[in-house]
């Protein structure tokens, strides 16, 4: 009897467990391996050379001489400065309009076209949105053109830094136009996920207008789902390096610029100042994040009292009406700036103060063709097969969590964010030192590897929501009908979630378009891709050829979102109903 | 082919807390038994056992058989239990013929003769001709029985229905249970049905139990308080106990 | 010597040479791409381009591996390099060579020329070959200034009357810093000491006529000599917006390729200064740990054909002065050169012929840290 107990016991439903493949199991240790240990070892390979250690180069004592050397460089506190300020600026301002518009506009959202406007914005990749921007707003950009010169009286351009600006004005904007609309979308879909139109009725029947009730009900709600997001745009508004190299100062210039600059430079001494720098520049974001946590608990605390105050209107109304101009406004930049490079790169001759050019040619596109190529070739590969491998990786981790019925913890979304929260630089120093090492450096096989870690967490995040709320008694009904597990996945769960699949893949190719750093570094120079090519032309050249590399270089997420939405529909008909949410 | 479904001491919990009590019943072929409940009492979890889809937060206990054949530690898709949900759950991204293709066992060969069954079953069913609809544009009912024939082109070996008459309303309703029980009776299933409505337990003209909690709060199955015209005495299974099939207690 | 580059060119069959060289002139990038397909055709090398933003990424990547270890698989098998890329690189033993007396071609190279034989006076000695020929000049448009200035020392009361107007790259980029070192050169009293390293010399009193001389001249710069372009291309993109009308440029005959290629307006001119400009030569030079030296050298010797130079020389691709002795070359192989199309946009020849050599490398970089400590903010 105890034996049969025992055994009865045992039972407990093991087989659903015991079933799931071994390589299965291993997909989140896999994935984590890729992620954080690379990671991990890259900042020790930054910490230590910031304190004089790197026996490779002669670093053989712990010496603070790094950090002397990084703080008494000319104009250092000046780039901290405008480092902070940037980062912080751009974020507070980013969140501030998304929650504006939100509130002013909830229910009453111009859906399809809106969103429809937006999707060029969300695909182009940040450095192209800056050089287009660059090309807007410079002093001889269409903006002054349109006003010059019947209304400014100026035939040559105005010596005015609209660009480049010592204060980093440019380049918050350029953050913004970026910014907002990722933003705006991580809102739109935390949104989906609280029955928010019901609760501002029942609030409508209290008294409440729209704004008040969805700044005191809807935001409490929505906030916690969008905080990493939030911090992710914090980090990354801190620490861009290539939108600072376009659109920011050069004297001095951000601080991760600035670490760049010494990373580079063919003094080989400079690497212990410029580790320094890269960890600070890891300190200032993460002493950000702490400030904007804390931030987050005073608001909390007042807005708090604001609710149970019972007020039904708001001051903030004005504001709200505001910060949607604002967001119109800056997507109006955005278009128009992606519309300028489109511009440039059929250009032929185009002098000041003309409003479009004197002579149209597709020129620059047949003769730059050959140039092209090859860069072009290695952004998809890049993007292809590490949007591939990510989803290969993220498909092993939630099936392996459906099958062994275990959800990834919080603490398991944090860990996917960390390469997200990281300021890039602070690691990918010690990583190059690391891939040296094994002689990877360089290769094809590395920057895949680096844009992986960027790629992955998106993909995640993408796919996670639309498998999970996936109806688990479709796996179930199909199980009991005799299929194998293997089969399930492949016939019922991938057909179904066919569209978001897409979708994450499309958002994993856009997200590897855009890394330049990882390409930059981990490539050694050798990857070249349309992104280091495109910031490379952006720092003086051809704007033809430029407008050429960088509207390209949007293009190509832009068609992965196509296909994304486009070929789901041509390869089923039946799915009137198929799980398309995305 | 025909094999009664046993239960032995099957018993669920989650995080300490009982849902059903050991429980031990055979469902002969051809029998249709009733487990009554309120909503949210377990029943639909003691289902997702017997199916083999329990999710890992439950602890469960037990052992079943169908036949001769202890299926409590194999795989669903090995178990030959067929499970019908309240809602028809076919595959949108499929056609109903598609659907039941889907169900048809492999051992059927040939693109003709599949598709013949299909069609036959379609038929049958009185609905020829749908094979190449899209399930989105079929009525409620029809979707009921494409789900169920989805369900019987499997083979199964057992029949578990899951409320499967709730959503419907209450014309579709009587017909759709004449359908289900006329089938599961013709193709000898033993048939175990959860369900909160009388009416249901009432036409499957078996054994009706009832989930429900004891004097110290510790949940109880036991014959039905039935306020209907069953014959108690066709509630001929062995209920409540320590039962175990003929010939597999000896190995205890 | 005949069997031995045969053995090279057999060597270098079927290599890849990454060519790690500074990218954002477009035309540059064309001509290489060109190369590429000439020594691919030839002599089945594949030539990749690996643009750089700074020739000193090539350096420190060298450099790195070095430290790491990483002695015979190198990424970098050719780098277009100078002065004070080449020296941090010889200075530390990271250069392969001497080579150039390997190449055939190098037997047609102007060695009467200092600045082949010398780069920003350190002797080349074989580890460098040239292939191009670079002097500081100004291009200024004539649409909106009639007059420019022919001396350093004319700068200030020029920019006083055309505030705004003129700015040169910044102090980072080899442009920038040259033009702070041609003004050293009109202003400091005793110019023989910037050919001799800047230890030996007293950097405070040598340069103390310069930065007074810049303090006048810094706030009618473009953007108040707050800010500057990144680079020379920058810097011509401002000239052809008309943000400015006069920037320095190392290549005499930038403008009128630029003009042929519709990027500047065709009233551009360009000017030497009076008293004569610095000048130098591009050379490139192979690192100690190239997997493909073959490879490298057929490259390097493919760009002292006159062919390639020619091309080189030929402003519709990139224009500039040849490396060649043009004494050493057959009748027919002159005649492509004597027989390149002529430019109103191309300064006299006489004007070029006023060379002042480089200084020696050690004073570009203090000379670009001097400048940073006193202007950025």
């Amino acid at each position: 009897m105890t034996r049969a107990a025992a055994r009865a016991a045992s039972h407990r439903l093991a087989p659903l467990r015991a079933r799931s493949r071994s390589w299965l199991r291993c997909a989140p240790l896999i994935t984590v391996a890729l992620f954080l240990a690379p990671i991990v070892a890259g900042l020790l390979g930054t910490l230590l050379p910031a304190f004089g250690w790197l026996p490779a180069i002669g670093g053989r004592e712990f010496t603070l001489g790094p950090w002397a050397r990084l703080f008494s460089a000319p104009g250092i506190g000046a780039a901290i400065a405008l480092t902070v300020g940037t980062g912080l600026v751009a974020t507070v301002l980013s969140v501030v309009l998304v929650f504006g518009l939100c509130a002013q506009l909830h229910g009453r959202t111009p859906g399809r076209a809106g969103r429809g406007l937006m999707a060029p914005i969300l695909a182009a990749p940040h450095a192209a949105m800056a050089i287009g921007l660059g090309f807007l707003i410079a002093p001889s950009g269409w903006v002054v053109r349109l006003l010059s010169p019947w209304l400014t009286g100026w035939h040559q351009p105005p010596d005015i830094a609209t660009v480049q600006d010592p204060y980093g004005i440019a380049l918050t904007l350029g953050l913004l136009v970026k910014e907002v609309p990722y933003l705006l979308l991580m809102t739109i879909t935390a949104l989906g996920q609280v029955s928010a139109a019901r609760q501002l009725e029942a609030a409508a029947t209290l008294g409440y207008g729209r704004t008040v009730a969805w700044l005191k009900l809807i935001l409490p709600q929505i906030y916690p789902q969008i905080r990493l997001p939030i911090y992710a745009v914090l980090a990354y508004a801190l620490s861009v390096v290539d939108m600072s190299l376009i659109l920011g100062p050069g004297n001095p210039p951000t601080l991760s610029v600035l670490a760049l600059r010494w990373f580079t430079a063919p003094d080989i001494r400079m690497y212990f100042p410029a580790a320094a720098a890269a960890l600070l520049q890891l300190a200032i974001v993460l002493a950000s994040i702490l400030l904007w946590r804390s931030g987050e608990t005073v608001i909390a605390h007042l807005g708090r009292r604001w609710i149970a105050q019972g007020a039904r209107r708001t001051r903030l109304a004005p504001l709200t009406r505001i910060a949607a101009a604002a967001v119109a406004g800056l997507a109006g930049l955005g278009l128009a700036s992606l519309i300028d490079l489109g511009v440039w790169s059929v250009a032929d001759g185009w002098p000041f103060p003309q409003l479009l050019p004197k002579h149209w040619s597709a020129h620059t596109w047949t003769r730059q063709f050959s140039m092209v190529a090859w860069p072009l070739e290695t952004t998809l590969i890049v993007a292809v097969l590490a949007s591939a491998l990510a989803l290969l990786l993220v498909l092993g981790c939630l099936e392996n969590e459906q099958r062994s019925g275990r959800a990834a913890t919080l603490r398991a979304l944090w860990l996917l964010y960390v390469p997200l929260l990281v300021p890039q630089i602070a690691f990918l120093f010690g990583a190059q030192v690391l891939l040296t090492v094994v002689h990877l450096e360089g290769s094809l096989i590395a920057v895949i590897w680096s844009h992986l870690l960027f790629v992955l967490p998106y993909v995640f995040l993408c796919l996670a929501e639309p498998w999970r709320s996936l109806d688990a008694r479709y796996a179930r009904t199909a199980l009991c009908l005799g299929t194998p597990p293997r089969r399930v996945f492949l016939r019922i769960k991938l057909p179904l979630l066919l569209r978001p699949i897409l979708v994450a893949v499309a958002i994993g190719v856009a997200v590897s378009v855009d890394q330049y750093l990882p390409t930059l570094l981990v490539g050694a120079g050798r990857v070249v891709t349309l992104t280091t090519e495109a910031v490379a032309l952006a720092s003086g050249g051809d704007r033809r050829i430029t407008g050429v590399f960088a509207l390209l270089q949007s293009l190509i997420p832009l068609a992965a979102y196509a296909l994304a939405i486009g070929l789901p529909a041509r390869l089923q008909f039946h799915r009137r109903q198929a799980g398309g949410e995305t | 082919m025909s094999a009664v479904l046993h239960l032995e001491r099957v018993s669920i919990a989650l995080e300490g807390r009982v849902l059903i009590p050991p429980w031990s019943v055979g469902v002969p072929p051809g029998q249709v038994v009733t487990l009554m409940g309120p909503s949210g009492s377990g029943k639909s979890t003691l289902l997702s056992y017997l199916g083999g889809t329990l999710a890992a937060a439950f602890r469960a206990t037990g052992r079943v058989w169908i036949g001769a054949r202890e299926v409590t530690e194999q795989p669903p898709e090995r178990r030959r239990i067929g499970i019908l949900f309240q809602d028809d759950l076919l595959f949108p991204h499929l056609s109903v013929g598609e659907n039941l293709a889907f169900g048809l066992r492999s051992t059927v060969r040939g693109r003709k003769l599949r598709a013949a069954r299909i069609d036959a079953a379609l038929s049958e069913a009185g609905l020829a001709g749908f094979a190449r609809r899209d399930p989105a544009t079929l009525s409620g009912g029809q979707r009921a029985r494409v789900a169920l024939l989805r369900l019987l082109l499997a083979e199964p070996e057992a029949l578990l229905l899951d409320e499967p008459f709730n959503r419907l309303d209450t014309m579709l309703r009587a017909d759709f249970r004449r359908f289900v029980f006329g089938h599961a009776v013709a193709a000898g299933l033993p048939v175990l049905m959860v369900t909160h409505d009388w009416a249901d337990a009432e036409a499957a003209k078996g054994p009706v139990l009832e989930l429900g909690t004891a004097a110290d709060g510790m949940p109880v199955i036991g014959a039905a308080r039935v306020p209907l015209a069953i014959d108690a005495a066709r509630a001929a299974i062995p209920i409540g106990g320590d039962w175990s099939p003929s010939g597999k207690g000896a190995d205890r | 010597m005949a069997a031995s580059w045969k053995s090279i060119l057999a060597q270098a069959r079927g290599q890849t040479v990454y060519f790690d060289a500074w990218a954002g002139d477009v035309r540059m990038d064309a001509y290489i791409a060109w190369v590429g397909q000439q020594v691919s055709a030839c002599c089945d090398v594949t030539l990749r381009q690996v643009p750089l933003e700074a020739t000193s990424q090539a350096v420190s990547q060298v450099i790195a591996e070095k430290a790491a270890g990483d002695n015979t698989d190198g990424t970098v098998d050719l780098i277009w390099i100078n002065g004070p890329n080449f020296y941090a690189l010889k200075r530390r033993g990271l250069l392969y060579g001497p080579f150039t007396q390997r190449l055939p071609n190098y037997a047609l190279v102007n060695t009467r020329d200092p600045s082949n034989l010398y780069d920003f006076t350190v002797a080349v000695g074989g580890y460098e070959s040239p292939w191009r020929k670079a002097q500081l000049v100004f291009v200024y448009n004539s649409a909106y200034v009639k007059h420019v200035p022919l001396s350093i020392q004319a700068f200030p009361a020029w920019a006083k009357r055309h505030p705004g107007r003129f700015t040169f790259p910044q102090v980072q980029n080899f442009l920038g810093v040259a033009f702070l070192e041609q003004a050293l050169y009109a202003l400091t009293p005793d110019p023989a000491v910037l050919l001799r390293p800047v230890r030996a010399a007293d950097f405070a009193e040598v340069t103390a006529p310069l930065w007074a001389w810049y303090d006048r001249l810094r706030p009618y710069l473009w953007r108040h000599g707050r800010e500057f372009p990144a680079s020379g291309p920058a810097e011509r993109e401002l000239l052809e917006d008309g943000e400015i009308d006069m920037m320095p440029s190392f290549n005499p005959t930038e403008a009128a390729a630029d003009v042929e290629a519709g990027l500047l307006p065709r009233t551009v001119r360009t000017v030497v200064l009076a008293h004569g400009t610095i000048g130098n030569t591009s050379f490139v030079a192979i690192p100690y740990n190239s997997p493909h030296k073959a490879g490298a050298m057929v490259v390097a010797n493919f760009l002292l054909s006159p062919a390639a130079q020619a091309r080189a020389g030929n402003i519709r691709y990139l224009g500039g002065p040849t490396v060649l002795d043009l004494a050493k070359l057959s009748p027919a192989q002159r005649a492509r050169f004597t027989s390149l199309p002529a430019s109103p946009w191309v300064p006299r020849r006489a004007a070029l012929q006023r060379v002042l050599p480089e200084p020696h490398p050690s004073w570009a970089r203090r000379l670009a840290e001097a400048w940073e400590r006193r202007y950025t903010p």
